[in-house]
């Protein structure tokens, strides 16, 4: 892998645009550091952290100038990768029509290296046994540029999932931040990612400049905020199907769906149907819906998962345990979304420490 | 496609207690309005036109709650010239603001407001309209949704179930794109106990959901509660939160009493 070094975002960001792509990174929008479409460097949040905690979420003033002090943001690349509604087909007077599947350019600046590691987790499941050819071309449509994470969030464990932090696999180009003097680590992970190298004003990297980016990744892994123990969690989270914990965090739990909306894996969606007022005209969405709602699990009129209880278990055993089953991987990489974003702060480390 | 004007399905929309908003939504569809008109024969609705077709009518909307006798007699009429009847809006279907007075005497309001109370014919409670006769649906809101409008009418038109999901408006509000309001900037928000269906309107603007679409299909107000009361709302603040636009639908009744009780516990 060929590393450089770069001293500003700005040519890269120009060139990724003069290739056609939107370019959409990290930049402070309504106090959340959100991904945007973004024109240039200044509008990345340097200077800018976050603290996030289960339930809470705060954009922070750092002591430096690293414009990437933060961690994952609420947004994730499934919105790009799956978006929340597409149209499906229409039928007009009886003849179907394919809806035109959108798939625009768009590169990624600062995914993190459990978003890559979740980007591969949505690969297993929209292009394993059943391809999904929108899915394809949106997927090919997206140029990645990860960012290692030099400040991990209070609520990251991607140490314990071996999803992070540092980005190895599944990134056109991937950056290190480093400091005095500011500049960036540059690796290629593809052809496309070396292409667009080629184009913006870069220096071999030296042995400190590595060494310097490996210490920002050392230090990163031991700051995790959280941590999972793996080992064995398939077969023990199955086996504690009746465990008291279940009737315990549904006691907390709102229903509300906001820990599989914000989790970058899922990828449950339904369809919704439509008809104008003549009644010539059908129209069939796909839409993201959640193991929480009650029309999720409806067989015949009536919900299979009414209780509380039994939807908190589907979403913590589909992600921790029967994902290995159906896709040989975990639904979980460890980003803090689902903990962060829940409003009553429902801890899924916790929740697996007790119910195992 | 429209056939001759007296095949067309015959539409009324009518008024009891009520601001009127819901029925101005229908009007505010303005885009999509002629094609409303082109195939229903809106034939009664006195927001829109002062000629009063004669019944019976295929589709009415029914927006208001039943608040006087005279209420009583008429949500009868409509519903013998409805083949299908749907309320529109909080106040038909859950009673609306005006259910206030639920908990309270409404012939001291009358005193404290009217000169001579004893010519104001009321009832003591503001009902919804299923209270009294049977609905076909009720799509909920303070005001309604346009879209979510559009969607029943053209669902009735085709002889289909209306998409109008009953989860919580954090569903909306994440399609959306929008930062959640309650964990980013510790504003109280009543979106995880409360139906989606305004495309989580308040949210994208920065306020915390009011919970004008009435309780969710599940909704856990003591678990919201305890958060809520942790983000700095008091039991006055909750009670009234809950008790505005819903407060008879049962789960924001209990929310209002449990939180006026887990102050009792407490204090
Ligand atoms: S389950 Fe939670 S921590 Fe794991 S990937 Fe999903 S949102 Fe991230
Ligand atoms: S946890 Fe629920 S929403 Fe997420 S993928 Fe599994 S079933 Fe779907
Ligand atoms: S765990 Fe939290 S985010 Fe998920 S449905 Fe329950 S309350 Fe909502
Ligand atoms: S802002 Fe309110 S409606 Fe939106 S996700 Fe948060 S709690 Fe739910």
């Amino acid at each position: 892998m060929d590393t450089a070094v770069a001293d500003s975002l700005d040519p890269l960001i120009a060139e990724l645009r003069s290739r056609g792509f939107a370019v959409v990174g990290p930049t402070v929008r309504d106090r959340a550091i959100r991904f945007a479409e973004i024109t240039g460097a200044a509008e990345l949040p340097a200077g800018q952290g976050d603290e996030q905690d289960p339930g809470h979420y705060r954009v922070v003033e750092r002591d430096d100038e690293l414009m990437f002090g933060f961690a994952a943001s609420p947004d994730s690349a499934k919105r790009y990768t799956q978006p929340p509604r597409q149209a499906l087909f229409r039928m007009r007077e009886g003849t179907v029509e394919e809806a035109e599947q959108e798939a625009p350019r768009v590169a990624l600046l600062g995914v993190r290296a459990c978003d890559l590691a979740a980007i591969a987790v949505q690969d297993r499941v929209f292009l394993g046994r059943h391809p999904d050819p929108a899915y394809r071309k949106r997927r090919e449509a997206l140029f990645l540029v990860a960012v290692n994470c030099a400040v991990p969030g209070g609520t990251c464990f991607c140490v314990s999932m071996g999803t992070g932090p540092k980005a190895t696999a599944g990134f056109d180009l991937a950056l290190t931040e480093l400091t005095e003097p500011h500049r960036f680590l540059v690796e290629t992970g593809s052809e496309r990612g070396a292409d667009v190298l080629a184009g913006i004003p870069h220096r071999p990297a030296s042995a400190a400049d590595v060494a310097a980016a490996e210490e920002v990744s050392r230090v990163a892994a031991t700051r995790m905020g959280r941590e999972v123990d793996t080992e064995n969690i398939q077969e023990s989270l199955a086996a504690a199907h009746d465990s008291p914990r279940w009737a315990e965090v549904a006691g907390r739990c709102l229903a509300c769906t906001n820990c599989t909306m914000a989790c970058p894996t899922c990828f449950c969606t339904t369809v919704e149907d439509a008809t104008d007022f003549t009644g010539s005209l059908a129209e069939r969405t796909e839409v993201w819906d959640s193991c929480f709602t009650l029309a999720y699990s409806e067989v015949g009129g009536s919900p299979v998962r009414g209780s509380g209880p039994a939807r908190y278990r589907q979403w913590l055993t589909h992600k921790f345990s029967t994902w290995y089953d159906q896709f040989g991987v975990s639904g979980c990489v460890g980003c803090g979304r689902c903990i962060t974003w829940c409003p009553t702060g429902i801890d899924v480390t916790e929740e697996l420490r007790c119910i195992r | 496609m429209a056939g001759p004007a007296s095949r067309r399905p015959k539409l009324a929309v009518w008024k009891f207690a009520s601001c009127d908003g819901c029925q101005l939504t229908l009007l505010d569809c303005e885009d999509e309005l002629p094609a409303v008109a082109g195939a229903v024969d809106i034939a009664h609705f006195t927001e829109a036109s002062s000629a009063d077709g004669p019944g019976p009518y295929d589709l009415s909307l029914v927006e208001g709650s039943i608040t006087t006798p005279d209420d009583l007699r008429r949500i009868q009429h409509v519903r013998r010239v409805s083949k299908r009847l749907v309320t529109i809006g909080a106040c038909a279907t859950a009673g609306g603001i005006q259910a206030l007075r639920d908990f309270a005497d409404v012939r001291e309001y009358a005193s404290v407001v009217y000169a001579r109370p004893e010519y104001v014919a009321t009832l003591a409670r503001s009902t919804p309209i299923s209270a009294h006769v049977p609905v076909d649906f009720e799509l909920r809101g303070c005001p309604i949704d346009k879209r979510q409008l559009l969607e029943v009418i053209a669902a009735f038109l085709a002889g289909r179930r209306p998409c109008v999901p009953a989860h919580s408006v954090c569903v909306e509000c994440k399609a959306r794109g929008n930062v959640c309001v309650l964990v980013a900037h510790g504003t109280p928000c009543l979106g995880p106990v409360t139906q989606a269906g305004c495309g989580a309107l308040c949210p994208a603007f920065n306020r915390g959901c009011y919970g004008c679409f009435g309780p969710m299909e599940s909704p856990n107000a003591r678990a919201l509660n305890a958060r809520l009361r942790e983000l700095g709302m008091s039991t006055p603040e909750l009670v009234r939160i809950y008790r505005t636009f819903n407060a008879t639908e049962e789960p924001f009744r209990q929310a209002a009493e449990q939180a006026e009780q887990s102050e009792e516990a407490d204090g």
